[in-house]
């Protein structure tokens, strides 16, 4: 009798654990989450607060001398949801809207859609952000290697200082003064060639020009994202790096008479790296949320400049949009980068473990 | 006579402390740098007043004797300014700072504490939070809220700040679990509290002052950025609302008037950068191996 109910339950179980210890499974259930998660918290902040967004449009719409009535209405028809109706039906429709793409409409500039006005953005962000973290990584980690086989030496002091320095600056500040050495001071690039995506009267087209042309525009925020994010990468990788130096398959690989550039790469580099994944997903969230502020100080089009817009014109469904939209972008990309870490690294794949 | 002699004592406390920080140059120069700034926040007010009206003579000028940082777009000096609008900053970076850490040491503390499922789902939540991106966040919600004043900012900041703190306490005290004087403590039953206050504590606190430290500059830069964006009402004049309103001004496009970004940003950056290397010299002052190795 409890052989035969144990057995069906006893695989169940077993295919749950054998899913459950599946890395990228595990990972993509987690990436799952946290979108819905964050959905929520939105849904939370603009509709079910005390004081919540919803509430704050139909007031400012009152007080611009819409009747009340009205303000409702207008309210229901930006946000995409019947605000008559209960919240756990609202919720429902919500998630709804979000699944088809649909996160209403803007609130200042009438009748465009939240969701068309992200995808004009989005890739300029995705581009600059992505590009800048590939560039501060690799060199990071080469500066942060050169600084581990040069351990207390003056390259080390010196270049521990830099990155210790650049690490606690502001992103922010670090753009401000971008502006005013390069631009102002010293006049190596013009402003007018910092500020905006690309040249007025451009065309997004695969041509020379055009390309030429937005990474004239891009190269000032670019190191910008690449000083303030360089930092930590730096320190991080001399740390592991000194840490991998000791172990003893380094100093096997030694014995064994290897060159010096194989230990170099293969033994060290690799293993040493390896860590570093695991805090991409930190760097990447830190380099978004800086994109806010270095967008609107460059007035490069990307979704940190929308926000900072919609944030001043309190537009409250692009703001709710474009909260969305980053997170998923962030889940998205710590996604790959845990992909790459499975895949780098056959201990997390197979043991399904943390890191 | 007991508060003189505990007063004394904890004077001579203070005194070592000091002489063990002195040991460590950079140590010592950012702990100076750090009570000089909250010393000319505090105290500096009373000696340079703000001042109320605009000077039209003196407008954007650059440094000369008698204005030693310049001055601003209405004529005002912008040392005056400096020392006038630290307090805020000040203010703000402690709050956010001591606020987010007792959060997070007690939750991670808690979490590592009693392990398994309660773990498990703590740690996990707090892996979540940490994808989310902070700022974007914060802006939305400083928007929605309507906020005005530095507590209530500081503690919506802290709110944030916690779970990523929380994590590495807990791995923190999860190592420190394993030393033998901890496992002997709890052999002896010394209670929970005696083992977290007495045992884990002390050894953690250069970890928890670093910790704090970090918080507190990652909330400078969140609060002149709300400024920047606009969020945060130019109610008072700190140095957050100095450079946006230079900004706004076009002083970065005017060499002449560059003065008045540089003074509010170079007090942010020799603020943070006085903390920041005062934390990386607290580890030798609650470290006592490190200490006998200098």
């Amino acid at each position: 009798m409890t052989a035969t109910i144990s057995t069906p339950s006893f695989d169940l179980l077993t295919l749950w654990d054998r899913l459950k210890s599946n890395y990228l499974l595990q990972k993509i259930a987690q990436a799952i989450f946290v979108v819905w998660f964050v959905a929520s918290v939105t849904f939370f902040v603009v509709r079910a607060m005390p004081g919540n967004a919803v509430d704050v449009l139909i007031q400012d719409l009152t007080l611009a001398g819409v009747s009340p009535e009205d303000a409702r209405n207008q309210a229901s028809l930006l946000i995409g949801l019947d605000i008559d109706k209960p919240l756990p039906e609202q919720y429902g429709n919500y998630m709804l809207n979000t699944l088809r793409g649909d996160l209403g409409l803007s609130y200042k500039s009438r009748g465009l859609k939240v969701s068309e006005l992200i995808v004009q953005v989005l890739p300029w962000t995705l581009f600059s952000v992505g590009l800048s973290l590939m560039i501060s990584f690799t060199l990071g980690i080469a500066l942060g290697a050169i600084m581990a086989y040069n351990h207390d030496t003056w390259i080390d002091h010196l270049l521990s200082n830099i990155a210790a320095t650049l690490d606690a600056v502001s992103p922010y500040l670090i753009g401000l003064l971008a502006i005013l050495l390069i631009g102002v001071t010293w006049k190596w690039i013009s402003i007018s060639d910092m500020r905006g995506a690309m040249s007025p009267g451009m065309q997004p087209e695969f041509s020379w020009e055009f390309i030429t042309d937005i990474f004239m525009h891009v190269r000032v925020l670019l190191l910008v994202y690449v000083l303030s994010t360089i930092g930590s990468w730096m320190l991080q990788m001399k740390s592991t790096t000194i840490a991998t130096l000791g172990e003893d398959y380094v100093t096997v690989a030694r014995a064994r008479g290897l060159p010096d550039s194989r230990i170099i790469t293969a033994y060290v580099g690799r293993n040493a790296t390896l860590p570093l994944f695991t805090r991409l997903a930190i760097t990447i969230g830190f380099a978004v949320s800086g994109s806010v502020l270095l967008e609107t100080l460059f007035t490069y089009r990307g979704v940190g400049f929308l926000l900072a817009k919609a944030l001043s014109d309190r537009d409250y469904p692009i703001m709710q949009g474009v909260f969305l939209i980053i997170t998923i972008a962030v889940v998205f990309a710590n996604l790959i980068a845990d992909f790459v870490y499975g895949w780098l690294d056959p201990r997390i794949r197979i043991s399904g473990g943390e890191g | 006579m007991n508060f003189i002699d505990s007063l004394i004592k904890l004077l001579g406390e203070t005194f070592k402390s000091l002489k063990l920080l002195s040991r460590n140059t950079m140590g010592f120069i950012g702990f100076v740098i750090v009570v000089g700034v909250v010393l000319l926040s505090f105290v500096g007010p009373y000696f340079w007043p703000p001042e109320q009206s605009a000077n039209v003579d003196d407008i954007n000028q650059g440094v000369t004797a008698k204005h030693w940082l310049g001055t601003d777009f209405q004529g005002q000096d912008n040392m005056i300014k400096v020392i006038n609008g630290g307090r805020d900053i000040v203010m703000i970076a402690f709050i956010t700072g001591i606020t987010a850490t007792t959060i997070a040491v007690i939750v991670g503390a808690t979490s590592a504490f009693i392990g398994g499922r309660v773990d498990d789902l703590i740690m996990g939540l707090v892996n979540i939070w940490l994808t989310i991106p902070k700022f974007p966040l914060l802006a939305v919600l400083a928007t929605v809220l309507k906020l005005n004043d530095v507590v209530t900012l500081s503690l919506l900041m802290a709110f944030l700040d916690w779970p990523g703190l929380s994590r590495q306490v807990r791995s923190q005290v999860l190592s420190l679990k394993r030393r033998d004087y901890v496992e002997a403590a709890v052999m002896l039953d010394l209670g929970t509290p005696h083992i977290i206050f007495r045992e884990l504590l002390p050894n953690m606190m250069s970890f928890i002052a670093i910790a704090t430290i970090n918080t507190m500059t990652f909330a400078i830069y969140q609060q002149t950025g709300l400024v920047f964006l606009g969020i945060v009402p130019y109610s008072s004049a700190n140095w957050g609302v100095m450079i946006s309103a230079a900004e706004r001004r076009g002083v970065l496009y005017n060499p002449q008037a560059m003065w008045s970004i540089i003074a509010p940003m170079g007090a942010i950056v020799i603020f943070q950068l006085g903390l920041v290397s005062f934390a990386r010299s607290l580890d030798e002052i609650f470290n006592p191996r490190l200490r006998t190795s200098v």
